[in-house]
């Protein structure tokens, strides 16, 4: 793999691995990002893993410059082949109509039928790839070939919070309502994204997500019970 | 009784803004914070608060605020900014100084010339819990800030502080350079192989002006197009404050402070962080020209910056306290017609 580094102006610079959405990419972008990070190189001030690369952002007063990539690239060496622990989160999905406004207009595009993609869509494990887009929003993937479309020709102004959605071959959730342009395929009840939790993202770049799927009725529930602040999401340590 | 600035009007866009909520971009959460940096910082400076210290920015158009505190002191740095204090026997109060104001002083921030922002800040700022950090507003997502959006008409914005003492007043020595004619320095790439050598050239040689599509998120610009050399979507990378993307339509966008922290378009060349402020300031409707520097000259130039502020903040004037004659700022205020001719 061929490493580039792409000066960002004075304040960063962009460690590029690749230029394509790929796992492996993926996992060498996350491995430099949790070595950076634990490296706590001066004037470092904060790092933005993305599908190919990882942006390192620093205070241009206080950063020794001539000497970060030298340190980078060190890094990079001695991160190569290890593992990194990560999360594997169970998230609750309901793929009823009510929830699902795209999902008769997916199957109708894809040839599938409802229920087979609600079944790709929920026995598959996902990667996230990244939070970017707006603020918790997760890219996650690869979904199955056969889901694979391309972007609605007609964003909607206002998707709901906790819309699932699908395009290419990402799935995410919009975390808060927001405008969009994927296909909604179904709704999460739990909360991704909120400003008063110290981490104020539930996931982060390198979990792993399974959609479990519920009812209407579940949903409701969860979701009074996330209002009330007493549900916790499934999770479960996994070393990836 | 809890210390208050009331908003009788709320100005354009008023918002809460500090350093910046620095940590959360990989979240998604862009850093926030001001447009203009070395603004912010001098008026904290004038008013005794430190460099990051949360204040209001004020986009194109000032507030009127009023005074629900025993006293306060504030001071505006912005453009041509002045405070109207008062309606019937009006006391202006240019950019530039500290004024110490009392419960009941209704007072305007007014015309901002040449300058896009102004800063508003008050001793011991606005009493505001940082979030994740910082006290910066983040109005797109609703976070931070005073309820996370701009202040509205009949906002009481609470203070840090009930009373402040009377003492000295500070004033800029000289006015912030607006450097509305400066080139804008940039250090080429993320992408720089994504464009030809012709859209390099173009970016560098031509006049860009700032369309009206200007807010916290970016800049859209207008002039000659710049074209790509493998097409205009990338996998989506990270970017920064000044980076300037190019869509489709080849018309290059400044990210700027309300940056979305990722993006799919590629980016030709970078603002270097010493004239993100320049930027900041400047109008819809203005020219900007590009001129390419590298990073070692753009680190120089911060460092440069850097130390001017520092010794703009060293070399603050005392002006007399309130309620002494001080005839350098009544001379300044315009306030006395004919005081230059009397006293000579």
């Amino acid at each position: 793999m061929t490493v580039r580094f792409l000066p960002c102006g004075d304040t960063a610079v962009t460690v590029e691995f690749g230029d394509r959405i790929d796992r492996v990419v993926s996992e060498a972008v996350l491995r430099l990002n949790a070595f950076v990070r634990a490296a706590n190189l001066p004037g470092v001030v904060e790092t933005v893993p993305t599908f190919r690369s990882l942006t390192v952002h620093y205070d241009p007063l206080a950063a020794d410059t001539a000497s970060l990539i030298p340190e980078i690239e060190k890094l990079i060496d001695h991160g190569r082949g290890e593992a990194k622990p990560s999360k594997l989160w169970r998230v609750p999905a309901c793929y009823a109509t009510s929830h699902a406004p795209d999902l008769a207009d997916v199957a109708h595009r894809t040839g599938l039928a409802a229920d087979e993609i609600v079944r790709l869509h929920s026995t598959t494990s996902f990667h996230i790839y990244m939070l970017g887009f707006a603020p918790g929003y997760p890219y996650m993937g690869d979904l199955p070939d056969a889901m694979a479309l391309p972007r609605r020709t007609d964003p909607r102004t206002r998707v709901p919070a906790g819309s699932i959605a699908i395009a290419g071959a990402m799935t995410a959730v919009y975390p808060v309502e927001s405008p969009g342009g994927w296909h909604l395929i179904g709704a999460t009840p739990i909360r991704l994204f909120d400003p008063r939790w110290p981490r104020p993202a539930l996931f982060n770049p390198g979990d792993a997500v399974r959609f479990e799927p519920i009812s209407e009725r579940e949903f409701d529930a969860i979701r009074a019970a996330v209002a009330a602040d007493t549900y916790r999401v499934a999770c479960e340590s996994v070393t990836g | 009784m809890t210390p208050e600035i009331e908003v009788i009007a709320p100005g354009l866009h008023t918002t809460v803004q500090d350093a910046g909520r620095i940590g959360f971009q990989d979240v998604g959460l862009p850093a926030s914070g001001p447009l203009d940096r070395v603004s912010l910082r001098l008026a904290n400076a004038l008013v005794g608060n430190p460099p990051g210290a949360p204040a209001l920015e004020m986009l194109l158009q000032g507030p009127t605020l009023a005074v629900l505190a025993d006293s306060v002191r504030i001071a505006l740095v912005g453009g041509d900014a002045d405070i109207a204090i008062g309606f019937d026997r009006m006391r202006v109060v240019p950019a530039g100084r500290s004024v110490r104001l009392v419960r009941g002083d209704v007072f305007r921030v007014r015309g901002f010339g040449d300058s896009v922002c102004a800063y508003l800040a008050i001793e011991g700022g606005p009493d505001i819990s940082p979030l994740l950090g910082s006290a910066s507003t983040y109005v797109r997502s609703g976070i931070g800030g005073f309820h996370g959006r701009a202040l509205r008409s009949g906002d009481r914005v609470p203070l840090a502080l009930a009373t402040v003492d009377v003492r000295d007043e500070h004033a800029l020595s000289r006015p912030v350079e607006l450097a509305l004619e400066q080139p804008v320095r940039v250090v080429l790439g993320p992408q720089r192989d994504y464009f030809t050598d012709d859209a390099v050239a173009t970016l560098l040689s031509s006049d860009y002006v700032i369309s009206n599509q200007a807010d916290r998120m970016g800049y859209r610009l207008e002039g000659p197009a710049l074209a790509h050399a493998k097409g205009y979507n990338i996998v989506s990378d990270g970017t920064v404050v000044g980076a300037i993307q190019v869509p489709g339509s080849g018309q290059p966008i400044i990210l700027m402070v309300d940056n979305q922290t990722t993006g799919g378009y590629p980016k030709i060349a970078t603002v270097i962080s010493a004239d993100i402020p320049v930027v900041g300031r400047r109008k819809p409707g203005r020219a900007i020209r590009f001129v390419a520097v590298d990073v070692p000259a753009a680190l120089r130039l911060r460092g440069e910056q850097e130390a001017a502020i520092r010794r703009d903040i060293e070399n603050f004037r005392r002006v007399a306290k309130t309620g002494e004659i001080d005839l350098a700022a009544l001379y300044t205020e315009n306030l006395v017609s004919g005081v230059a001719s009397a006293l000579d």
